[in-house]
């Protein structure tokens, strides 16, 4: 009975408990159960529609890709620890499945709009889902390294990305120039596409200052003898560990970091790639040959964090993620009542960041589904 | 301690509170974009100047700063004014406006 | 001889005007360099003569230029100068045919109506009436038109008029005051006589029926012979001293005179020639795109004349040419801008360091010169050495690995003695190679080599160059089925008419569409080394609006022929941006 006294209260609440799920079909006795819409399957919607399904909503995982788990499944080794990606895609795909997450795989979202308090989500087969509320989860999109033409990327063939190295180094392959020689030199160029005017992008990306450190530590650990060097503006070791981890590149592997930013980069005859920049601390322009040349590209707003923001009338910030209500304490709610948003479409982040933050967003949607209001502690301003 | 009139040490660090300012405010004020500059180096790794001489636009820029009118005079004399680092710096420093007004300074100062 | 008190001012502001002007205009001509006075002396007997008198016809009194840009403008200019004009050829025939006096004097004929009454007596008496009347009517029509222009100037499609000094009132007002003046006297004296034509006449009958005409005439004959007598004293201290200066300039121009990057007494006579018909405002992006309006060289040429020249102003014009383009008086604004600019310019450069430079030039037939730009942007050098290989050009890649710049960016600053030091050193090694073109990827340098190098070689753009390569059929291209849109270069578009052979080479390759503003039209990407100062935010903005253009039609790419466009549109746009000689290199089908 007491379960019972409860339903009155908050009905979607007490779902979890299987003792109550025999006892009656709330569903047919009191009201229907809530329904969330979860759109792109990343860590962070993969990890915030586990969660809110386990809470007892109906959840709906919307995932273009034909796989769950979004960028990470083609990073090898993560940062600051050296684990492995595929060890976190695992907890996530098991939380999936315990909660028994319903996945739409290969959906391609046509409409999403709000009618009323209900949002209808157009697949380009026709279906159409309906929620009670949306967590939008579409995150980024890696620079395109083309549009900084003076680095050679898409011109040169020794000059890659880091999301590219992160696809070699998974493959298990050796890891070769283009014309299979094993590389003697490895170079990485830190703020491609970020902390950059001229392609308008102002800020910073954040993870990959230590991606770098953590790809010239692979790069020495896999080509014994090879020599690597990053040219960086500042290195940004903010997270716990990542102080350590560059530590460990100096003192174990002897990385060499040369405090500059590329001007340009140019191919020898013999495909390897001239490297124009200053070496700020010691004052004076530097040039040098490397074999491979690794571009650290940024993180951009995914295509569809901006197709999906426009259809739902999404505000976007300034460098395009989108905007929160507050930068400290609404980072997961959006302009639209029933709208949250969570991991790297709203900021650059690192894994556990997002982690945190799908939690966090999961617990905002439930909080407004059981009618908390959320934005009442707002002031105006 | 008593004073002399000069320092046997003064060459060997920079006294910001007596460095002569005069150059730095003068193109703040004009070329305000002066401020934004993150010492990155694109712009002398680019310098086309900078192939054949000792021209780096950033140290110079620096120089400024700290005051140090010597280095700033020998220096911005070299610029062919071509402009490619101003195509080039990412945060979009104003450079050859920057390096005219360091003229000008000079010239008003008589430095 | 005719005379009354009243053609007392007249006369004075006649004769004071001819003495300044001669004085002038005079001194003008001392100040010219030897060179140019030759050129003046050859003129004056020869054909060019006879163009100059033509071309003032056309455009001093008949304002074709302007008739082009603004319909209305131009009417308004036209009724004034060319009915002024004709009102005075037919004053003067009218007192020619009517006179029966030896001596003339030169204000007979502005008030022949007020001394010949009897008309009666004259051959044509009606038929000069009836032209002289509706000579008047136009220009009053003209005048209505000013006015309407100094208060309400949106109905002329312009965003804002000029500001007036005390002399340029003056001169306004009396102008304004002039005819409708003429026409009062001219109509007081019909109406007391009983004679004029269909205007004069009709207006006289009609103010008769209820004014003191006797005792008005003379004193409104008084009136507009002092409003006349004031404007010619005022005009040569007024911005009205563009009306004769211009035709000075038409001859000195047809003569081959020309403002080069030092300000010479022709410059100035150019600078006195503008007047102020605000054309270059409304052609100007910074005033749509960067919220400046005080750089326009309606301003400019003012403070040039005021000797209040502004540094900001100097420096922040893109050098576009967009209003020289338009100007209506053809005036040289670029080279205007870059002899002020010096002024400003600490004349501080050293490029001691590039003596012992030796820059080895080995032998070739062509040269390619990349320049500085060019090297931010691989994707056009490469495209170009894949091209002279696949062609089999015996090249020599002239500033592959450094390059010294060719100069003009230093020049259009202002330092022009300074840029020589740096044409020099190239030069030196252009000369060395003995090869017979020079091929440059860059706009500005193109420009640079070809006025101001001095080469005796072919100079060639690469979109020119690359024509004649495929005409030849030196190399083959595929033509592809894109849709794209062509981006003028200021500097190779407006700055060196080089506005087909870029079209044509790309009807090889793709299907080119047109776009609004085009060829002498074109925007400026907002990249422009022309401006010293110009902030990067308002750079992007003119880039914003230049892109808004270009992308209108849903384009697959846009098309240049300049690193420096290349880069500042590429950083804005959502359609991608390549270079011609790229475009030419993914189609080649040599091996
Ligand atoms: C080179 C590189 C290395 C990195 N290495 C590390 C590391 O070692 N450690 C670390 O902590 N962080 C690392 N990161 C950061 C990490 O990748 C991100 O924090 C994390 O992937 C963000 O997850 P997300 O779910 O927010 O976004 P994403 O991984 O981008 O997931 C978004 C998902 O949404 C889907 N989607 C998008 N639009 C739609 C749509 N319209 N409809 C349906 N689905 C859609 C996408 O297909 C995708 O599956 C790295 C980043 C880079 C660039
Ligand atoms: S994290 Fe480092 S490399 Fe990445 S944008 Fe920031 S400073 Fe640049
Ligand atoms: S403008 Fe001067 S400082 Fe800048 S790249 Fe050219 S020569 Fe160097
Ligand atoms: S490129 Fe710009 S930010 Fe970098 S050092 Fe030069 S002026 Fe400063
Ligand atoms: S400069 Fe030319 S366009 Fe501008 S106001 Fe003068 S005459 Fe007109
Ligand atoms: S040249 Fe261009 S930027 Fe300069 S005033 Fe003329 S239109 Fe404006």
């Amino acid at each position: 009975m007491e379960y019972l006294e409860c339903l009155k209260y908050s009905p979607s609440k007490y779902f979890r408990h299987s003792k109550l799920k025999a006892l009656i079909n709330v569903n047919d006795i009191i009201m229907k159960q809530k329904k969330v819409i979860v759109i792109g399957g990343g860590i962070s919607g993969m990890e915030s529609s586990t969660y809110l399904t386990s809470m007892g909503y109906d959840v709906v995982l919307i995932e273009q890709k034909d796989k769950l788990g979004g960028k990470l499944l083609k990073w090898e080794k993560l940062f600051p620890t050296m684990s492995m990606g595929k060890d976190v895609v695992n907890f996530l795909n098991k939380g999936i499945d315990l909660a028994q997450v319903k996945v739409e795989l290969n959906a391609k979202i046509i409409n999403a709009v709000k009618e009323g308090n209900i949002f209808k989500i157009n697949l380009d087969d026709g279906r159409v889902f309906e929620s009670d509320a949306v967590l939008v989860t579409t995150g980024y999109d890696v620079f395109d390294a083309r549009k900084k033409e003076e680095y050679g990327y898409g011109i040169y063939d020794n000059v890659i990305t880091s999301a590219e190295l992160e696809e070699k180094f998974l493959s298990g392959n050796d890891i070769l120039t283009n014309s299979g020689k094993v590389p003697k030199k490895v170079g990485f160029v830190h703020c491609v596409g970020s902390r950059d005017e001229k392609v308008g992008n102002v800020y910073c990306s954040k993870v990959c200052c230590v991606t770098a450190v953590k790809q010239a530590i692979e790069i020495k650990e896999k080509i014994p003898g090879v020599d690597a060097y990053c040219f960086y503006m500042d290195l940004r070791m903010f997270g716990m560990h990542f102080e350590a981890l560059y530590k460990q590149a100096q003192e174990k592997w002897a990385v060499n970091f040369i405090r500059g930013r590329l001007s340009e980069a140019c191919e020898n005859m013999d495909g390897s790639i001239m490297v124009k920049v200053e070496d700020t601390l010691a004052g004076k322009p530097l040039r040098m040959n490397v074999d491979l040349l690794v571009l650290m590209v940024g993180i951009v707003p995914s295509v569809g964090t901006k197709t999906i923001g426009k259809m739902m009338g999404l505000n976007f910030g300034p460098n395009g993620f989108f905007k929160s209500l507050d930068q400290h304490s609404m980072t997961t709610v959006s302009n639209v009542p029933g709208v949250f948003f969570a991991g790297c479409c709203v900021a650059p982040r690192t894994i556990n960041n997002v982690f945190v933050d799908a939690r966090a967003a999961a617990l905002m949607t439930s909080s407004y589904l059981e009618g908390y209001d959320i934005e009442k502690r707002i002031q105006e301003k | 301690m008593k004073n002399f009139g000069y320092s046997i040490n003064k060459d060997r660090q920079i006294d910001l509170d007596k460095s002569d300012q005069r150059i730095a405010l003068f193109v703040k004020q004009h070329e305000p974009s002066i401020n934004i500059c993150i010492s990155c180096g694109t712009c002398t790794a680019t310098c086309s100047a900078g192939n054949y001489t000792n021209l780096n636009l950033r140290k110079l820029i620096l120089s400024v700063k700290r005051g140090d009118i010597i280095e700033t005079k020998a220096e911005i004399s070299k610029c062919m004014f071509c402009g490619k680092c101003l195509l080039a710096c990412p945060r979009g420093v104003n450079t050859r406006n920057v390096i005219l007004k360091i003229n000008q300074a000079i010239e008003k100062f008589s430095l | 001889m005719n005379f009354h008190p009243f053609v007392i001012p007249f006369s004075i502001g006649f004769i004071v005007l001819i003495f300044i002007l001669l004085y002038k205009y005079f001194s003008l001509f001392y100040r010219l360099d030897h060179q140019d006075k030759s050129k003046i002396y050859k003129g004056v007997f020869s054909l060019k003569f006879f163009k100059a008198i033509k071309e003032v016809f056309l455009e001093s009194l008949l304002h074709r230029k302007i008739f082009r840009v603004n319909p209305l403008l131009g009417y308004m200019h036209t009724s004034l100068a060319f009915g002024w004009f004709l009102i005075i050829i037919g004053g003067t025939v009218e007192s020619k045919v009517h006179s029966h006096m030896a001596l003339k004097m030169p204000y007979d004929p502005v008030f022949f109506n007020f001394f010949n009454t009897d008309l009666s007596m004259y051959r044509w008496a009606n038929e000069f009436n009836f032209i002289m009347d509706f000579l008047l009517l136009i220009v009053l029509s003209g005048v209505c038109l000013a006015f309407v222009k100094r208060f309400y100037s949106k109905a002329f499609g312009m965003k804002k008029t000029s500001v007036l000094k005390p002399f340029d009132k003056i001169a306004l007002y009396t102008l304004w005051l002039i005819f409708p003046l003429r026409f009062f006297a001219e109509s007081f004296s019909a109406g007391l006589y009983n004679n004029g034509g269909f205007l004069t006449g009709t207006a006289g009958v009609f103010f008769s029926s209820f004014l003191p005409l006797k005792n008005l005439l003379v004193p409104t004959w008084w009136a507009y012979s002092i409003s006349l007598g004031a404007f010619f004293v005022a005009l040569p201290f007024s911005r009205y001293m563009h009306i004769p200066t211009e035709i000075f300039l038409i001859f000195l121009r047809n003569f081959g005179v020309k403002t080069d990057k030092i300000f010479s007494s022709f410059t100035e006579l150019e600078v006195l020639s503008c007047p102020r018909c605000g054309i270059c405002l409304d052609k100007c992006q910074l005033l749509k795109s960067a919220e400046i309006s005080d750089t326009q060289n309606v301003y400019f040429l003012q403070s040039l004349r005021n000797k209040q020249l502004n540094e900001n102003n100097t420096f922040d014009c893109l050098l576009c040419g967009r209003c020289q383009e338009f100007c209506p008086v053809g005036i040289n604004l670029n080279n205007i801008r870059i002899s002020q600019r010096k002024h400003f310019f600490p004349e501080n450069n050293n490029f001691e360091y590039l003596q012992p430079i030796a820059i080895a030039t080995p032998k070739a037939s062509v040269i390619y010169f990349a320049g500085c730009m060019t090297h931010l942007t691989p994707t056009i050098k490469l495209a170009m050495t894949g091209i002279f290989e696949a062609a089999g050009v015996d090249y020599l890649f002239l500033d592959k690995d450094s390059s010294i710049c060719c100069g003009r960016p230093l020049m259009i600053a202002g330092e022009y003695t300074k840029a020589n030091e740096l044409i020099e050193k190239n030069k030196k090694a252009i000369i060395e190679s003995g090869a017979k073109t020079l091929v440059t990827s860059c706009p500005i340098c193109y420009k640079m080599f070809n006025e101001d190098y001095d080469l005796n070689i072919e100079v060639l753009h690469h979109t020119q160059y690359l024509l004649q390569l495929t005409e030849k059929q030196i190399i083959k291209i595929n033509k592809t089925n894109k849709k794209v849109v062509y981006h003028d270069p200021c500097e190779l578009g407006r700055g060196s008419g080089i506005f087909n052979e870029p079209r044509e080479l790309i009807s090889h390759l793709a299907d080119i569409s047109k776009i609004k503003e085009e060829k002498e039209e074109a925007l400026c990407c907002g990249g422009s080394l022309g401006s010293v100062n110009l902030s990067f935010n308002k750079r992007n903005n003119i880039r914003k609006d230049v892109l808004s253009v270009l992308q209108e039609g849903n384009p697959d790419l846009i098309i240049t022929a300049c690193p420096l466009c290349k880069k500042t549109l590429q950083n804005g746009a959502n359609t991608e941006v390549k270079d011609i000689a790229e475009l030419v290199m993914q189609n080649i089908q040599n091996q």
